[in-house]
């Protein structure tokens, strides 16, 4: 049944492992949350989940998954969960066991014998198994016992003596998608750093001078390494204007988050789509344009490319000749998408609108395709998934 | 072995006192997270006094690194007594300095050890600390010793949740935020710093804090520790309560407040929002 938690948070989208799992069983088997039912839910929080974000998606589905997991009435509250836990602990599979199948194939193997053996479970229950046992022998056996979700007691309990932590959802402004600021954003685009040494050396490399001086018995041997650099280069493009005001503060927090990481950034400014002119000024962009072809010739295929955008737009605008709702232009944006694209070995597109709306605008799921599946949602989640991708 | 509890002097809420226990029993580190003054730092302290052991502390900077835990070698000191002809330069193992991890795998008893501040430290830093807290043991190249130990410590790492750690690392703790304390966790704070605190004092006093706390925009809110000396001070100077009214509707700049925002721009923002609020109302 732990199992069962365990499924249904990998499907929420918590990255809990195998070995968390058997941390928990671990746990339990040594007694931990002996005492009440609340002290399990804090085990298996405290187990399972390693970010403070995820905290509320927690609480959704431990609640979901124990939902009715009130003692019924008459039984000590104090009583009931410590023999429910010991039995169920006991019942589990032994973490020898588990390595054993997980050499196997894997956590769904785990996962289909843990199955396997609740169902059995369940046959047993009208042979009358001590565990789960009939009214009198055992304070659960007339509230019955399901399989798929651990339901002691009823739903309705008649008093509910616990209050259900979970289902406060404490945390509750501290999920996934809440905006962390830029330092979020950082930490998140940090991870496109590529520390290299280039160039003439020009450094005193005092650890390896010191450690073969003292190998050649006190003779100094002097050793030089290049300055160490951040190699990574950075080339952003950002849609302006439009319905990309709504999104300004996101984007201008990325953008100074970007200043502050790399120190080759280069941006440019473009209006719903990247066609043949870009520009560095929003005051001046009818007066000072750039063609994209410069720009292309400028900064090499090294430079990783980031699209900002919203995405939003007609899509004439994405593939038609003249279909630029500002100017006419001689190739489709298609064209111009395309020759980034394959100029730039890395590239992706960070869009500002959440993730579960692209799918009904047009316009994003084209542009989504032409990036090959590389949008990503403009959140410190979005950027660390960009930041993989274009790492790779 | 005794367990961790919440005492006079330190409130531990339940769930913290759990997470603590599956570490110490299961003998795996303990991640805690939180906002700074949280209490993560004496958290640690409070454990060691609980469990009865001794307590070692690393605390982690931008520069530290993971090996500087383990163990150094000292080769400055070995080249200068290289030419100055001392004899003890012959042996590597004199040049090699301990850190804290070994100490703590070296001890005769269990300890509790505190990394304090992981965040602070280069992304590759926990990293590079998997193995050797995993298997609590690491190999010394220069003198070909493992040093295993004796008695895992528990061990205790805490972070200000700036930085992402890696997973393979957080896969290997068990973990636990330090939500900020609510109204009624604060005043069992500050009465087991100050039991002898005026109740009227301690009320109104907290109703500025929290009020300060909801101020948009500070850059860096007041914490516990902020409170507490800022409770200090107020009973230093023996203020009457009544220059501590707040006004619901009204932000009002409470007395010695020098002490609840430490950050200049947070005085300033702070001080026109209560002089709007002035002329506002
Ligand atoms: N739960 C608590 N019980 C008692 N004192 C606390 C508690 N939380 C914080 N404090 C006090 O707040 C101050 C800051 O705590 P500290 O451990 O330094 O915070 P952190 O390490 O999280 O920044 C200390 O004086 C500590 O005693
Ligand atoms: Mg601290």
């Amino acid at each position: 049944m732990f199992s069962h938690l365990v499924l249904a948070l990998r499907s929420a989208g918590l990255p809990a492992s195998i070995t968390e799992y058997l941390t928990l069983m671990a746990a339990m088997k040594a007694g931990v949350a002996e005492y009440s039912i609340e002290d399990f839910y804090y085990l298996a929080r405290a187990t399972l989940v390693k970010d403070e974000r995820h905290l509320d998606k927690f609480d959704r589905v431990f609640a979901h998954c124990f939902k009715g997991l009130e003692p019924p009435e008459g039984v000590k509250v104090e009583d009931l969960p410590e023999e429910w836990l010991r039995k169920l602990a006991e019942k589990m599979l032994s973490p020898e066991e588990m390595e054993k199948i997980k050499a196997l194939g894997g956590f769904d193997a785990i996962m289909n014998r843990l199955k396997e053996l609740l169902e059995e479970q369940k046959g047993r229950h009208q042979g009358g198994s001590k565990w789960i046992g009939t009214a009198g022998t055992s304070p659960f056996g007339a509230y019955g016992y399901n399989p798929e979700g651990v339901r002691i007691g009823q739903e309705e309990s008649r008093h509910r003596r616990a209050v259900k932590v979970w289902d406060k959802r404490e945390y509750r402004d501290l999920d996934d998608t809440v905006e962390l600021g830029t330092r979020g954003m950082k930490m998140a685009l940090r991870r496109l750093r590529r520390f290299a040494r280039q160039g003439a050396a020009t450094e005193l490399d005092i650890a390896d001078t010191i450690r073969s001086t003292a190998n050649n018995a006190g003779t100094l041997d002097l050793k030089m390494v290049p300055e160490r650099h951040n190699t990574v280069k950075v080339l952003l493009f950002l849609d302006v204007g439009g319905s990309m005001d709504d999104h300004v503060k996101l984007t201008e927090e990325l953008f100074s988050a970007a200043r502050t990481e790399f120190k080759h950034l280069e941006y440019y400014y473009f209006h719903n789509f990247p066609y043949e002119k870009v520009w560095k000024n929003n005051r001046r962009r009818f007066e000072e344009t750039i063609p994209t072809w410069q720009v292309l010739r400028t900064y090499g295929p090294d430079y990783k490319l980031i699209i900002v955008g919203d995405a939003a737009m007609s899509p004439y605008e994405i593939t038609m000749q003249g279909g630029s709702v500002e100017h006419y232009n001689d190739e489709p944006g298609t064209v111009w998408l395309e020759r980034l694209s394959s100029h730039y070995r890395r590239s992706a597109w960070l869009n500002p609108t959440p993730r579960q709306s692209w799918a009904h605008v047009r316009s994003i799921t084209m542009v989504n395709d032409l990036m090959e599946g590389r949008m990503f949602p403009l959140t410190v989640n979005g950027i660390d998934e960009m930041t993989r991708e274009l790492s790779r | 072995m005794a367990g961790f509890k919440s005492t006079e002097k330190y409130i531990a809420s339940r769930d913290l006192e759990v997470a603590v226990n599956a570490a110490v029993t299961l003998q795996r580190p303990l991640l805690v997270k939180g906002e700074p003054g949280t209490g993560k730092t004496v958290l640690a302290h409070e454990v060691a006094a609980a469990l009865g052991l001794p307590l070692i502390e690393w605390h982690v900077k931008s520069t530290t690194k993971a090996q500087q835990g383990l163990y150094e070698y000292d080769a400055v000191s070995r080249l200068r007594d290289g030419q100055l002809g001392d004899p003890r330069v012959h042996d590597i193992a004199n040049y090699i300095v301990r850190g804290k991890l070994w100490d703590a795998f070296e001890a005769d008893e269990q300890v509790v050890v505190l990394i304090d501040e992981v965040d602070k430290a280069d992304i590759e830093f926990p990293n590079d600390l998997l193995l050797e807290l995993d298997r609590m043991q690491f190999f010394v190249y220069e003198t070909r010793k493992t040093i295993a130990a004796k008695h895992r410590p528990v061990v205790i790492i805490t972070s200000n949740n700036e930085k992402e750690l890696p997973d393979a690392f957080l896969r290997r703790c068990f973990f636990h935020y330090i939500r900020f304390p609510d109204r009624e966790t604060m005043e069992r704070i500050v009465q087991a710093h100050y039991p002898d605190i005026r109740k009227d004092l301690a009320r109104e006093a907290l109703n500025v804090f929290f009020q300060v706390r909801d101020v948009p925009g500070l850059k860096k809110k007041p914490a516990t520790s902020e409170l507490l000396d800022w409770l200090k001070l107020l009973m230093v100077e023996d203020l009457p309560v009544e220059a501590l009214r707040t006004n619901e509707k009204q932000l009002v700049i409470p007395p010695l407040y020098g002490a609840l925002l430490k950050n200049e721009q947070d005085v300033h923002l702070f001080e026109r929002l209560a002089f709007l609020a002035r002329r506002g109302g």
